[in-house]
């Protein structure tokens, strides 16, 4: 079928900002179909409040809005542009939500807004548990038995039934909390209980489980004229019960025969073929291990992070297709972009085995809960490709940036085996590390097995790793050997390790005897048809089919798995670098291990390695292409860490030098470097003992600012007030000595301000001033940025600018600087120099129109900012107010405290733009999904030294007429300011505490300082928690409380009684 | 043990052997297929060739007793990347190469199969021969040149004697050209009664057991190398409704005044896209076939085409534009591969119904 001819302008939602289970997967989807869209000569209108993203670039769309994902602003939109038709299932759960919700109010009827692909009703039909179910028995396809229950009898009744185990999913708990498997009456008990009480509908989801079912994924893909195919499938090395995203997954799948995978395949396309799906769709489904007998789990009408995987697993781009379907073309009578000769409709037929393995935050939160059930923590994942699973699960594990390149758990030693037993048998984060070392301690396979379900095929693979671990130990320098050991994927540094050598060493002595890896295209087509994509991975076999070009090249270090603290800013900065490098002439080579990303996109660069981001697999690459340098200021930390190693071998590091980095990037050098430019920064020291902690803290005096140096994201850093408190973080957060030494900082109390720039040596561009809402202490990452300043005074401004433009010459940056400083008593002082791209680059290009990363690139490859027509000094402030809000996702991480502090906990970020300051507040709080109520409570429980400040603001609160609830402490405190306060009963009491208060909905706001302490058993935390637990809003900094007071002083008038009428003089007269 | 693959052109790769340690030459084609070795290894139409598999990791669900395609595999031999010796599946009960040991077929692993897959896509399908490293190449490679793929594939491994398939269903002929069990199991399963011929049949022997349909099978090699096959199709045709597949379609196309060729390296694989050219929709086809019938050539026959592979747009099947008969090249049957194809048995079974409506024609 041709194209649709009778619409002309489509809007696309997008999936706003990156939480936990929505992350840049829906920004390369997103992307994608408006370059589809393009392509296809549709007008295309785009709305997303995710700044950091390439989709909401200028030239993605014809229109571009960063505002609020939410009907009113939408709505808006849609009154504005008229589209004629809207695309809904490339935005992730938030754009399918958003469009059912537009199509509820009406709006889109109103104003005959198509709604383009999966038709709303088969999308309700697949989300809907009800309809679903029904629909599966229309069709015979198995699920498991469920029910909805209000009670504990009711759970009797339904495990009456079908017996033990179920599984428990409370309805409506955002954390997922108080879920679980139960096994047993004593666990139904527990766990019902608590889920129903978590449940503010007192209600939960009993099914039962099918835990340790094979689950496979199906990939599919289905346009108007019914042609159905499968793109991919994928087997979770994880047995069902552990969620997808949090499980390690192989493509395709490895133990199902063909019978088993004709069996699934059929079950799916039978699926979204009743569903009508237009476009992309994801069929989870459980497959017993012992017979046929298999259940669909869910169905995912849209995109989703598995799509992403599968397009990157197969070379087959999901979005893209599904977008022109949307508009009415036919698989049939598309081209298969990666060959360019066959059809769109057809089954990529891999030859290789990929594996994903996910990135989790659990290295930010030590307090967090590690284990891993059918609620997703991941905030990221890496992708590795081999030719032997060996080979590709290895190149996956070092690709996971943890300091593990081996199938290694760290200090193994100090487990005993009880311990690894109860780590494989419940399964956590590093559940394929204990394996290992089960393995390692002679734990047979099949006892394994037992423990995690893990199928037995993956275990004897792991099996042969370790086994290989000691023929190499015994093999020193036997070059057969090492071919077989790199053709496992060995590490350069675990081969090094156990032949106590330096990964160098092994490194040159295989390049000596011409053990270096290959690369092979991915094709979709296991070399069936010739195929001209750019889109290599490295194995260790005969022939290399990525052929050097005589055109010179540049490669750029991606920056890997998305986490806190390096999200997808980097791969945005890191898109923008190729593109410029493309224009600049140069041939663009990209490196990365992420699939969720535009960067690896095969379409994006000119050639593209899908590969770990470790020396020696940069290495390789560098070999072969021998480019003109390495770009890696882009990567976040990730690539700027491979740096110093690069430059000892000899590969020219293009931009600020490797000099410079460590300049900006080592402690002492920085001191120095500052001193020179007599550039003021808060009063510090490095130490490297406990003891000298105490003794530097005391002169510097407390409150002081500890971390363990070269860290990104502010990792295990804290503010410690008094001596006790640096002791017990000397001894828990850090392991201190002469390589790992912990810097102390004076902790200085004022504005944090940021800044990015450009600086070519001689030129520096300053493209804008950033102030931040929350003062310096909450990690600049996790706060507010209002961009122009709103309260810098001019001299203030240009202090900074000075010391901006001293700082990037003095350390000679070419390329890009972030600088934070802290506005502290009048007095301006430089926190931290990034010599990168950094978290704001995106936002402040976006404002300034001004396209940062491609600047700096063409000033890397040695034009000057002059020639690109730049000026030193500050760009002019643009029209209008822009905020960038943090947005978090503690919802999905249990036992994390989400008080505000140095160390970032952020994953994701909103932009809020309008007139005013707070105008673009409002939009930008909204837009990160709190709701903000003209009138309502607010409970306020804060700490003694927030007191005073807290009065004031309870005073506004009131004035606006808002219920102030406070405990007696803060309660009687207020009250003598006459303000009224609703007393409420501490956590202890029995009877209608304030937890109670929270749960029932009697607070549309928490503002909470209770103790910064991490120890969750502290009171403070529970109240935290349990805001969190029950969506509603929970403040920890006094400041953003402030903010959002403004924000509904505005938007609610304050009504104030006429006052008093003057008494005038007594006059008698006579 | 290391072993080797010597092709006609000289390119020599060396691996380890499994399964049988006997020689075997052949002719080297590849099968992109991720699952089925099973079925594959067991499919009479790869008499007499060396298949490569271009999924790198071979093995991994063992060999069970139900998946065979026949019960004397035909093929001379495997090639894969890895080969799996410690299968996983619940239905598993023999390694591949327990199997390949126990039929006495030669296997070699740990090649780069995607670079001898790349030279077969470039050159087309090569002579190679699976053996020691002991043998003198050059000496091989001038033998490999000279050497007369074989002509009587069929006579190899169809069925000697008639035997019958009981059913209470439709009498359906089934010629054995070197029968996937696949086609024999889509009949019995529409509780077919089913005789399975040998492909010398004659079309006397045939009309003499009043079958309400005939099912041509698949099989090895050029279809030019059964003239007897094709003049039964000659006696038979619009006396009985017809159903071919594979080798048969290819027969059926012979019989009817087309021509075939050989193909470059054909399609085999599990994801052949084929377009029904009435009602315009694709389906995922299970493929394996070397030569092909020649679209020009069917001009002036009584044929239609009625499906072609979307992405070469060779001929996928015709039908007869008077009598009751119909082909397809790809494998309905699918065993392995996806069953989307599988509505033709059907259709099969409506012509042999409708057919009977309208007494014998
Ligand atoms: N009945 C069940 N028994 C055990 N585990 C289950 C069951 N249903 C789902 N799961 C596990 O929970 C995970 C998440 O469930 P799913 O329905 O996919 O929710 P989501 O929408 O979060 O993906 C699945 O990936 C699976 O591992
Ligand atoms: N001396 C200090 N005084 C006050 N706050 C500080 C000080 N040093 C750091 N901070 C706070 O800690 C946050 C993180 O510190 P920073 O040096 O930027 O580490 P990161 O590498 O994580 O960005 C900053 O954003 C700032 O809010
Ligand atoms: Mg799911
Ligand atoms: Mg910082």
């Amino acid at each position: 079928m041709p194209k649709r001819q009778d619409i002309n302008t489509i809007l696309v939602i997008g999936s706003g900002p990156i939480v936990i289970g929505q992350a840049a997967e829906f920004d390369y989807a997103g992307a994608q179909a408006c370059i589809a869209l393009k392509e296809e000569g549709y007008k295309v209108i785009l709305v997303n409040s995710n700044p950091a993203t390439i989709m909401t670039d200028s030239e993605m769309a014809d229109k571009v809005y960063i505002e609020p994902l939410t009907v009113e602003f939408v709505s808006s939109i849609i009154r504005k542009e008229r589209p004629d038709a809207l695309l809904p299932t490339l935005g992730g759960q938030t754009g399918l939500n958003l469009a059912v919700e537009l199509h509820e109010t009406g709006i889109l009827e109103e104003f005959n807004v198509e709604i383009l692909g999966t038709k709303l009703s088969a999308i309700e039909q697949a989300e809907d548990r009800e309809q679903f179910r029904s629909l599966m028995n229309e069709l015979n396809q198995p699920v498991p038995a469920s029910e909805i229950i209000h009670s504990l009898d009711e759970a009797y009744a339904f495990v009456e039934q079908v017996n033990y185990p179920v599984i428990v999913r409370p309805a409506y708990t955002l954390g997922g909390t108080g879920g679980g498997i139960c096994n047993n009456e004593q666990e139904l008990i527990e766990i019902v209980t608590s889920g129903l009480k978590h449940s503010p509908v007192t209600q939960c989801l009993l099914e039962k489980s099918i835990a340790g079912f094979k689950e496979i994924e199906y990939e599919v893909m289905r346009d108007a004229n019914d042609n159905a195919i499968v793109v991919c499938n994928m087997e979770n090395f994880d047995p069902v019960g552990i969620h997808t995203g949090d499980s390690i997954v192989v493509a395709p799948s490895q133990t199902l025969s063909d019978r088993e995978y004709q069996l699934l395949r059929n079950a799916s396309l039978t699926i979204i073929r009743a569903l009508k799906i237009e476009g992309g769709c994801n069929v989870q489904l459980a497959l017993d291990p012992e017979s046929f007998q298999y259940y669909v789990i869910e169905v995912n009408p849209r995109v989703s992070r598995s799509s992403a995987l599968a397009s990157k697993a197969t070379g087959y781009p999901i979005a893209k297709l599904a977008a022109k379907i949307a508009v009415g073309l036919t698989l049939d009578e598309m081209m298969n972009p990666v060959t360019g000769k066959t059809y769109a409709c057809f089954e990529p037929a891999l030859d290789y085995i990929v594996s994903k393995i996910p990135r989790w935050p659990f290295d930010k939160f030590e307090s967090a809960n590690r284990k891993l059930g059918t609620q997703m923590k991941a905030t990221g994942e890496v992708m590795a490709i081999g030719r032997t699973f060996e080979e590709s699960i290895l190149k996956a594990v070092r690709s996971l940036e943890s300091n593990v390149h081996h199938l290694e758990l760290k200090d193994a030693h100090e487990f005993d085996d009880a311990i690894i037993e109860k780590r494989i048998r419940k399964a956590g984060d590093e559940r394929l590390f204990y394996v290992a070392e089960a393995i390692r301690r002679g734990v047979t396979i099949q006892q394994i097995h037992e423990w995690s379900k893990i199928d037995l095929f993956f275990l004897v693979k792991l099996g042969k790793v370790i086994a290989f671990e000691n023929v190499l130990k015994e093999e020193i320098h036997n070059v057969e050997v090492l071919q077989e050991a790199k053709e496992m994927g060995f590490a350069d540094c675990t081969i090094a390790k156990l032949w106590n050598q330096t990964e160098r060493e092994v490194y040159d002595f295989r390049k000596q005897n011409g053990v270096m890896p290959v690369y092979k295209t991915v094709d979709t087509c296991a070399a069936e048809f010739e195929s001209t994509t750019p889109y290599f991975y490295g194995t260790f076999e005969d022939e290399n089919e990525s052929i050097v070009t005589d055109r010179k090249s540049v490669v750029v270090l991606g920056s890997g798995p998305i986490r806190i603290g390096q999200g997808i800013e980097f791969d945005y900065a890191t898109v923008h670098s190729v593109w410029a490098i493309k224009e600049a002439g140069y041939e663009a080579i990209i490196v990365n291990n992420n699939p969720e990303t535009v960067s690896t996109d095969f379409s994006i660069s000119d050639k593209l390695y899908f590969e770990p981001l470790t020396i020696e697999d940069v290495m390789h690459i560098i070999d072969l292409e021998k480019p003109e340098g390495v770009v890696v200021q882009f990567g976040g930390q990730t690539a700027i860490n491979l740096a110093d190693e690069l430059e000892a071998r000899g590969v020219k590091i293009l931009g600020t030098s490797l000099e410079s980095l460590d300049a900006a990037e080592d402690r002492k050098k920085f001191e120095a470097t500052l001193a020179r430019l007599e550039v003021p920064q808060p009063l510090g020291k490095t130490v490297t003992s406990v003891e000298e902690a105490v003794v530097v803290a005391k002169e510097i005096g407390y409150p002081v600012l500890v971390r363990p140096s070269y860290v990104l994201g502010g990792r295990a850093m804290e503010i410690v007030y008094k001596e006790e408190e640096l002791l017990h973080y000397m001894k828990h957060a850090v392991k201190v000595h002469a390589d790992h030494p912990v810097l102390i900082d004076r902790y200085l109390t004022g504005k944090e301000i940021e800044v990015d720039a450009i600086s070519d040596g001689e030129t520096v561009v300053i493209p804008g001033i950033m102030e931040h809402v929350e003062r310096a202490g909450v990690h600049s990452g996790d706060s507010i940025a209002v961009y122009p300043p709103q309260t810098l005074s001019q001299d203030v401004k240009d202090t900074i600018i000075d010391y901006t433009t001293r700082i990037a010459k003095g350390l000679n940056i070419i390329g890009l600087l972030n600088i934070q400083f802290v506005l502290s008593k009048g007095e301006v002082f430089v926190l931290e120099v990034n010599p990168r791209s950094s978290r704001t680059v995106p936002f402040l290009s976006k404002i300034t129109r001004i396209p940062m990363a491609n600047v700096a690139t063409k000033v890397i490859l040695g034009t000057s900012l002059r020639e690109l027509g730049y000026e030193s000094g500050m760009h002019p402030e643009e029209e209008g107010v822009y905020v960038k809000v943090p947005v978090f996702s503690f919802a999905k991480l249990r036992r994390v405290d989400i008080t505000l502090g140095p160390e970032m906990k952020s994953t994701g970020e909103v932009m809020g733009q309008d007139s005013t300051y707070e105008k673009a507040l409002y939009k930008g709080l909204i837009a990160s999904g709190m709701s903000i109520k003209p009138y309502g409570s607010v409970l306020m429980t804060v700490a003694d030294k927030d007191k005073e400040e807290a009065t004031a603001l309870a005073k506004r609160f009131a004035n606006i007429g808002y219920q102030v609830i406070a405990t007696e402490g803060t309660a009687s405190t207020f009250t003598k300011e006459d303000i009224r306060v609703k007393i409420v009963n501490k956590i202890h009491h029995e009877d209608h505490n304030l937890l109670d208060v929270i749960r029932k909905g009697e607070a549309q706001l928490v503002i909470n300082t209770l103790t910064k302490g991490k120890q969750p058993a502290r009171d403070g935390f529970k109240i935290r928690r349990e805001a969190v637990e029950n969506g509603v809003p929970c403040l920890t900094s006094l400041d953003t409380a402030e903010a959002i007071l403004r924000v509904l002083e505005t938007i609610s008038f304050h009504t104030t009684p006429m006052k008093k009428v003057r008494p005038t003089k007594e006059v008698t007269t006579v | 043990m290391q072993r080797q693959l010597i092709l006609e052109d000289g390119t020599v790769f060396i691996g380890k052997g499994f399964g049988s340690d006997k020689e075997m030459t052949g002719e080297v084609v590849f099968n992109t297929g991720m699952t089925g070795y099973q079925e594959i290894l067991s499919d009479p139409s790869y008499c007499a060739q060396i298949v490569t598999l271009t999924y790198p990791l071979i093995g991994n669900y063992g060999i069970n007793r139900d998946d065979f395609e026949s019960i004397e595999p035909a093929v001379h031999g495997l090639i894969v990347k890895e080969i799996c010796d410690a299968p996983s599946n619940f239905r598993s009960e023999l390694s591949v190469d327990e199997f390949l040991k126990q039929k006495d077929i030669p296997g070699l692993a740990g090649i780069d199969t995607r670079k001898l897959t790349r030279k077969i896509r470039q050159h087309g399908a090569l002579r190679g021969r699976v053996c020691n490293m002991e043998v003198n190449v050059e000496e091989v490679v001038a033998q490999l040149q000279n050497h007369e793929l074989p002509t009587d594939s069929v006579k190899k491994v169809s069925t000697v004697k008639p035997y019958p398939s009981p059913g209470r269903g439709k009498k359906v002929v089934l010629v054995d050209f070197g029968m996937k069990h696949g086609i024999l199991r889509e009949l019995t399963a529409r509780q077919c009664d089913v005789i399975v011929v040998p492909y010398n049949v004659t079309a006397q022997e045939i009309l003499q057991l009043n079958p309400d349909g005939i099912m041509l099978s698949n099989g090895p090699g050029d279809p030019k190398d059964v003239p007897e096959a094709i003049e039964m199709i000659q006696g038979v045709l619009g006396k009985v409704p017809l159903f071919g597949i594979c080798l048969g379609h290819q027969l059926f196309a012979l019989a009817c005044g087309a021509d075939t060729e050989k193909m470059k390296f054909g399609h085999r694989g599990s994801n052949h896209p084929v377009k029904d050219l009435k009602t315009n929709k694709v389906a995922l086809t299970s493929q394996n076939h070397g030569y092909t019938v020649c679209e020009p050539s069917l001009v002036n026959t009584p044929l239609e085409v009625t499906h072609i592979a979307l992405n070469d747009g060779t001929v996928e099947g015709v039908k007869h534009k008077e009598y009751p008969a119909f082909t397809v090249q790809y494998h309905p049957e699918a065993s392995p591969g996806p069953e989307d194809a599988n509505g033709l048995f059907n259709e099969f079974m409506n012509l042999m119904k409708n057919n009977q409506k309208v007494g014998n024609c």
